[in-house]
């Protein structure tokens, strides 16, 4: 049971909720001055967020090579064109 | 007697998909769908930046944090009842499914809360564009949610009484995909609405 709870999967959650503590005080002003420039990181890391998902906990990782390359496209493309929008305003 | 290298790598894997096939085609779907709605949002944020900026102000940024990090344990708590199913941990993998559903639950009071501040302060679908989408984006994931508790309660009822393989096993890793499924959407949509300024 240790073996359960002491694994990578324990590690990539607290990576994620560290991240989620992260993004969340750029959005209350820690790091960037400009928030055009806080808002590009806290998309980039809620992209980040979402590979790990992905690859981890949905274990893509593991999965066939072409379900692999699309999640890996998604996650480049959602996170390139999300970037570009906000940056347009 | 064959000899085995002390410093062989182990063998990677076999490479699998997880749960039934079409539950893969269904979460394709549904992550098009949010795709565009995900543009559409920041389209519309472009072109109304002041009525998006005022609105966001009063959204309740640690409510928001707070369901954030629901989903996510929701998410790891599913990902270790696949690993216990898989280890023949039978007694751990419905509790761990269990746990998860209470954090889903968690989740649907916190929203519910957020809704109503939200409503008692006048602020609704017919408001504005930011609280249409906000109302709306949220409420389909909302509905998500729902659907992915009943997943989770028919799992937890599957597992319950005994040793998961076979066919349950493939529930278990069909159900666990659709639940992160539901928190990776909403990992997107907490970005988007709560600290993004």
């Amino acid at each position: 049971m240790r073996s359960l709870f002491f694994s990578r999967t324990t590690l990539i959650w607290l990576a994620l909720m560290t991240a989620t503590g992260v993004s969340w005080k750029m959005g209350h002003g820690m790091g960037f001055a400009d928030p055009r420039h806080a808002g590009t990181a806290i998309i980039l890391i809620s992209v980040i967020k979402v590979r790990f998902v992905i690859l981890e906990f949905m274990e893509i990782r593991h999965a066939p090579l072409f379900m692999r390359l699309i999640a890996e496209l998604w996650t480049v493309v959602i996170g390139v064109a999300m970037i570009r929008l906000f940056l347009m305003a | 007697m064959t000899t085995v290298p002390l410093l062989a790598r182990p063998a990677a894997p076999a490479r699998r998909i997880p749960g039934e096939g079409g539950i893969w085609l269904f979460i394709s779907g549904e992550v098009v769908m949010f795709s565009l709605l995900f543009c559409i949002f920041l389209l519309y944020r472009e072109r109304e930046l002041d009525v998006f900026a005022s609105s966001h102000a009063h959204l309740n940024q640690s409510l928001g944090m707070f369901n954030t990090l629901l989903m996510l344990s929701s998410s790891w708590l599913v990902a270790l009842a696949v690993q216990a199913a898989r280890r023949n941990l039978n007694r751990a993998t419905p509790l761990l499914l269990l746990l998860a559903f209470m954090c889903g639950a968690g989740f649907g009071i916190v929203k519910m809360i957020e809704y109503s501040e939200k409503i008692r302060a006048g602020m609704t679908l017919t408001t504005n564009d930011f609280f249409m989408y906000y109302f709306m984006f949220t409420g389909i994931h909302l509905m998500h949610v729902i659907l992915g508790m009943a997943v989770l309660a028919f799992l937890v009822r599957a597992t319950w009484s005994g040793k998961v393989s076979g066919s349950t096993l493939r529930n278990l890793e069909s159900g666990a995909s659709f639940w992160h499924l539901v928190d990776l959407l909403w990992i997107i949509l907490f970005a988007l609405f709560y600290p993004i300024k």
